[in-house]
């Protein structure tokens, strides 16, 4: 009998929507394991997310604390071996921090702290965490955020684009101006993905806008049995 | 102790909405000549002797209080 498949949650000081991960893991039928900020150790999880929320109340810049915490210095090193990681939100901003992933995520356009139920386009279903998805589907999650605005030069942004690494892309509107209506971006790799939209508030349609959320979840269980 | 200030502004190539709505805000005082603000951050930074504290300046600009992606920094000695 294997082992349970186990997805690592991550909480930095500050992390919001940690619980609400591992709810949502659980809910794709996987184990979730609480990993401590300040523990340099995976605990052996077969996949990690680093969640949404304000860690260090978002001083200097979002993510740019947590970036260092000794859990994300053993996150790149196995993330680089091939390690499944997702960043939401808050998330999404360590990652491009610690540049696991190109660019940068700053202040909303608008100014505006927005928090609405947003229309996603899924433009690449090949990353181990959006293969149960089908390239062109739109799907329906919610996004919470004052700095959501993804940037970058102009030769990544080439580079993201023809590589097929724009894994996310806003529909029906541009909550923050993000550049190329850019949602979310994997690495070159397909195992690290960052996403500003929080696909774990719509894992069912009592709790969240839709249920299109929990196939973020569930894709990475079939990359993992697989393996 | 050496005292040294590091300041960081957005990339001229990055839009700046606080900056916008500054300067949108300021005719409303008065100021009508205004045409343009960016709004950055400016850290104060003591460092102990015994050491090059530009030196040590710039290195934690590079680190971690300027996103390169982002942001440009320049460091001068304090008043």
């Amino acid at each position: 009998m294997t082992a349970a498949i186990t997805i690592g949650v991550v909480t930095f000081p500050g992390s919001l929507d940690d619980r609400d991960a591992a709810r949502a893991v659980r809910a794709a039928g996987l184990e979730a394991l609480p990993l401590w900020h300040g523990d340099a150790a995976l605990r052996g999880v077969d996949a990690v997310i680093l969640p949404g929320g304000f860690s260090y109340g978002d001083y200097l810049r979002g993510g740019a604390i947590a970036r260092f915490s000794p859990v994300v210095g053993e996150i790149v090193t196995a993330a680089r071996a091939g390690l499944p990681v997702l960043g939401i939100c808050n998330g999404f901003q360590v990652l491009c921090e610690a540049h696991l992933l190109p660019g940068a995520l700053v202040r909303n356009a608008g100014l505006r702290f927005v928090c609405r139920d947003q229309v996603l386009t899924v433009e690449q279903a090949g990353t181990r965490w959006t293969s149960d998805y089908s390239t062109g589907e739109q799907i329906v999650v919610p996004v919470k955020h004052g700095e959501g605005r993804y940037v970058a030069d102009p030769a990544t942004l080439d580079q993201l684009e023809q590589s097929g690494r724009v894994v996310f892309r806003y529909s029906g509107g541009n909550p923050n101006g993000a550049v190329n209506d850019i949602a979310g971006i994997a690495n070159d790799a397909g195992n690290v993905v960052g996403l500003m939209p929080h696909p774990e508030h719509a894992i069912d349609e009592l709790t969240g806008p839709s249920a299109d959320g929990l196939r973020m979840f569930t894709s990475v269980l079939q990359a993992l049995i697989a393996a | 102790m050496t005292r040294v200030v590091v300041d960081v502004m957005p990339k001229p190539e990055i839009l700046d909405p606080q900056g916008q709505a500054i300067a949108r805000a300021l005719p409303d005082l008065g100021f009508d000549n205004v045409t343009s603000v960016r709004q950055g951050k400016r850290f104060e930074i003591e460092v102990g002797e015994g050491g090059d504290a530009l030196d040590v300046a710039r290195r934690a600009a590079e680190a971690m209080l300027a996103n390169p992606v982002i942001e440009d920094f320049s460091v001068h000695l304090a008043d």
